[in-house]
């Protein structure tokens, strides 16, 4: 195999189990947040070079909300938009959002963020499953930002959410997965797509992401505020991909002692 | 005459009679994708005309923007 493969590869992988969220099925796992993009240029190059297919957007109030070019340039690259109700701190505060921001994008999906601490911007899982249980009722596709607990990720699943998306650390922290096992323990608990969101740093936290199980990996900082935005957005597709093959590949255990991979058989005297 | 108002956190004030529609066109500053909250509800789009304003009334004019 060459690398020319990877890509019929990665088709026949998603051909076999594709990732389907929401009703629909999207063919790159790689979401990707728009905030802290330096520059519409550098926003549609990060866009193009991840391959994404839905993108996160937000609501300000009008003066300080950007141009309306931003939006030409996400129709142009031909994604999904992705409303967040980040700055929300109560269930109220989100669910008005989510509605506003349904008013303003015609539609129904939003990615829900109620954010219980100023310093680490951790979600309030009260406020939280509260707001998901409202939203659902009201129609909405819900996408929960949440802790990486489990069993908070699995109430979220049962009042209908349609993805689940823990986070790995806090927002723009960088720090990677802390806790991989309770990622993989989520992936256990809830059949609805587990989305990998917030703390990613690099490649290599993606590709973890994945390997752990993840259906896919939102992130935003790790592109927009990277030196080199677009070729950290093509890192990060390919790491998404690598972690996918990966996982599908199944990894080999892990062993305390050595196992050699050279025979031991006709090993001559010497 | 004109009614008092808040809208998206400061002092305004509107002709009596104004609509949401009015203050949309006055405030929207060319974004066409706006959503309105009035005293804490979604204003649909559809009612903009129809919706006028009152003393008092607490206004959030909102547009798209970057985020997360």
């Amino acid at each position: 195999m060459s690398t020319a493969d990877l890509a019929p590869a990665l088709a026949r992988e998603e051909a076999a189990d594709p990732f389907s969220l929401g009703g629909e099925v999207f063919t790159s796992r790689l979401l990707l947040g728009t905030g802290g993009v330096p520059s519409l240029e550098v926003l549609e190059r990060a866009v193009r070079a991840s391959g994404t297919q839905l993108v996160t957007v937000a609501l300000r109030r009008v003066e300080a909300s950007s141009s309306g070019a931003m939006l030409e340039v996400l129709e142009r690259c031909g994604v999904r938009l992705l409303p967040n109700t980040a700055g929300c701190r109560t269930a109220r505060e989100a669910v008005l959002t989510a509605r506003l921001a349904r008013e303003a994008f015609g539609t129904p999906w939003v990615k829900l963020e109620v954010i219980g601490d100023e310093q680490t911007l951790l979600p309030d899982a009260v406020e939280l499953l509260d707001a998901a249980e409202q939203l659902v009722a009201d129609g909405f596709t819900v996408l929960a930002y949440t802790t990486d607990d489990p069993v908070l990720g699995r109430r979220l699943a049962d009042v209908g959410c349609a993805a689940v998306m823990p986070l790995g650390s806090p927002i723009g922290s960088g720090l990677g997965i802390r806790n991989p096992h309770n990622i993989a323990l989520l992936r256990e608990a809830v059949t609805v797509p587990v989305v990998l969101d917030a703390g990613i740093g690099t490649a290599s936290d993606a590709a973890l992401a994945m390997e752990l199980g993840c259906d896919a990996v939102l992130l935003a900082s790790a592109v927009t505020r990277a030196r080199d935005p677009e070729r950290m957005a093509l890192a990060m597709r390919q790491a998404v991909e690598g972690g996918r093959l990966a996982r599908g590949a199944g990894r080999i255990p892990r062993r305390w002692h050595a196992e050699a991979s050279t025979p031991m058989q006709g090993l001559p005297e010497l | 005459m004109t009614i008092p108002l808040t809208v998206n956190g400061a002092p305004a004030a509107l002709a009596a009679g104004s609509t949401v529609a009015a203050l949309v066109a006055q405030r929207s500053g060319g974004h066409d994708r706006v959503a309105v909250a009035l005293n804490g509800d979604v204003v649909p789009r559809s009612s903009w005309p129809t919706t006028e304003l009152s003393p008092g009334d607490v206004l959030e004019v909102l547009a798209p923007t970057a985020g997360g």
